[in-house]
């Protein structure tokens, strides 16, 4: 890196951190491509970080996740409260391209310079989010931003990620939708922190809010009490209550557990990349080992989760 | 601009909305679904579009290209739209505008910086090459592949 561009990278983050949107939006870009300056801005941020609260909304699709977060951008902008928006919608499988329409149904803070909306596309990774979405949500937090409402892809069971990087995970359903309550059941039923079921001027809501109180009344008495709330995204009704319930959970959360903002952001990222690098040697470095496990399981001496444990063991050793 | 110069690789993303009052947006329906197709990350607007927002959502999305479907006049506003993008810090962003443009108002659309006009009959490979070539002018001379 010549001179210049060192100048350069350190205006954009004094400028970043000074509040100006448009340093936001173009380090997001390069946070979101992962190489070049990224590691150096995410490490310049780290000591303005921690401030603000971050609030993940999943849920199947069509259920009215922007809908309900624009609702919700309303209700904390009548608090004074500035809110910036990290919605994450699929990339195609096939091209990698992909439409990013969550911010349409957000549009009524179009020109509110006290919102920034962001539109991440998946690029392929599973779990709900971006691969970087926890460090655009860091340089949300050092921009300056009160609030950080993540919206992740439309979720089936298997999309909790959101729940390692927010203090506090909202699962939107909807009425009508049969069976999909059952589906819910064993997977992001079980991160939420806010149950909401949205559209709920239909004749089904009340069942459904029925069902997934009653799903959540067997559940081993120790967890925490997880709320159940009717919205109506569309009208605005019962969203007022939702933003008094995060509240209330959040600083439940923080009072109880300690864990959130960054630290919490920084267990998941430190945990995945030590799985990433545990594979990466035992498929490089241990090679011999690990032909060897592969030889003893396909022969029955082994279960497979004793041979990932024998090769732990030495490679930790 | 004095930010850093946006890094090389990654997919190229691009505005596709419509401004003004004319709410014909089958077209850029089909122009934001093909340019999916070709691996872009398109961010895609409903029309009816005020200026003012056009400007936050492309700064805040960080955009190579916006695209302007024109289909009744709407051409006219575009000017402005130049003027805005200007104004904010936003001249490196590349401007498309497609639809209906009469001959006689062509010249004052690209005097006021639009980069291309795609006119009815235009394939919408010649649309994403175009795109294409245009996003990777918007790069810093030293980054360009």
């Amino acid at each position: 890196m010549n001179g210049t561009a060192r100048d350069d990278t350190a205006r954009l983050i004094q400028r970043l951190v000074d509040g100006q949107r448009a340093a936001l939006a173009r380090a997001i870009t390069h946070i979101e491509s992962g190489a070049g300056l990224a590691p150096r801005i995410l490490g310049a941020i780290q000591s303005a970080i921690d401030k603000a609260r971050v609030i993940g909304f999943t849920g199947p699709p069509g259920v009215g996740k922007s809908t309900l977060i624009n609702a919700v951008i309303r209700e904390l902008r009548k608090r004074k409260k500035s809110v910036a928006v990290a919605a994450v919608d699929p990339s195609s499988p096939i091209s990698g391209g992909s439409i990013l329409g969550d911010r349409v149904r957000m549009g009524e803070h179009g020109s509110d310079e006290g919102v920034f909306i962001r539109s991440i596309s998946s690029r392929g990774h599973l779990g709900g989010l971006s691969a970087t979405t926890a460090q655009v949500i860091d340089l949300m937090d050092a921009a300056g931003w009160d609030v950080i409402l993540i919206e992740t892809v439309g979720a089936g069971q298997s999309e909790v990620e959101i729940a390692q990087i927010a203090d506090v995970s909202i699962v939107v359903c909807a009425p009508g939708l049969g069976d999909d309550v059952q589906a819910l059941k064993a997977g992001i039923l079980e991160i939420a922190d806010v149950l909401v079921v949205n559209k709920a001027d239909h004749p089904l809501a009340e069942q459904t809010r029925k069902q997934l109180t009653a799903m959540l009344a067997l559940r081993r008495a120790e967890r925490r009490e997880v709320p159940v709330l009717s919205t109506v995204a569309t009208s605005g009704h019962g969203v007022d209550r939702l933003v008094e319930v995060i509240e209330d959970q959040y600083r439940d959360t923080v009072g109880h557990t300690q864990v959130r903002g960054p630290i919490k952001r920084f267990r998941y990222l430190i945990a995945n990349a030590a799985g990433r690098q545990l594979q990466e040697r035992l498929t490089t470095s241990a090679a011999g080992a690990m032909h060897e496990m592969c030889a003893r399981v396909s022969r029955g001496e082994l279960s497979v989760d004793s041979a990932a444990r024998v090769l732990l063991d030495d490679l930790l050793k | 601009m004095t930010d850093v110069h946006k890094p090389t690789t990654r997919p190229i993303k691009v505005l596709v909305t419509k401004i003004g009052l004319d709410g014909h947006d089958r077209g850029s329906r089909v122009v934001a679904a093909h340019l999916r197709d070709a691996g872009m990350e398109v961010v895609y607007t409903p029309p009816w579009q005020a200026i003012d927002a056009v400007v936050k959502l492309a700064m805040e999305e960080d955009v190579d290209v916006i695209g302007l479907s024109c289909l009744a006049t709407d051409h006219l506003l575009v000017p402005k739209l130049m003027r805005a993008l200007r104004d904010s810090g936003l001249a490196h962003i590349k401007v498309v505008v497609g639809g209906i443009v009469p001959d006689e108002d062509e010249a004052a659309l690209l005097d006021a910086g639009v980069s291309r006009i795609f006119h009815p009959g235009t394939s919408l490979d010649d649309i994403t090459e175009t795109i294409t070539d245009l996003a990777g002018l918007s790069l810093a001379p030293n980054e360009r592949p």
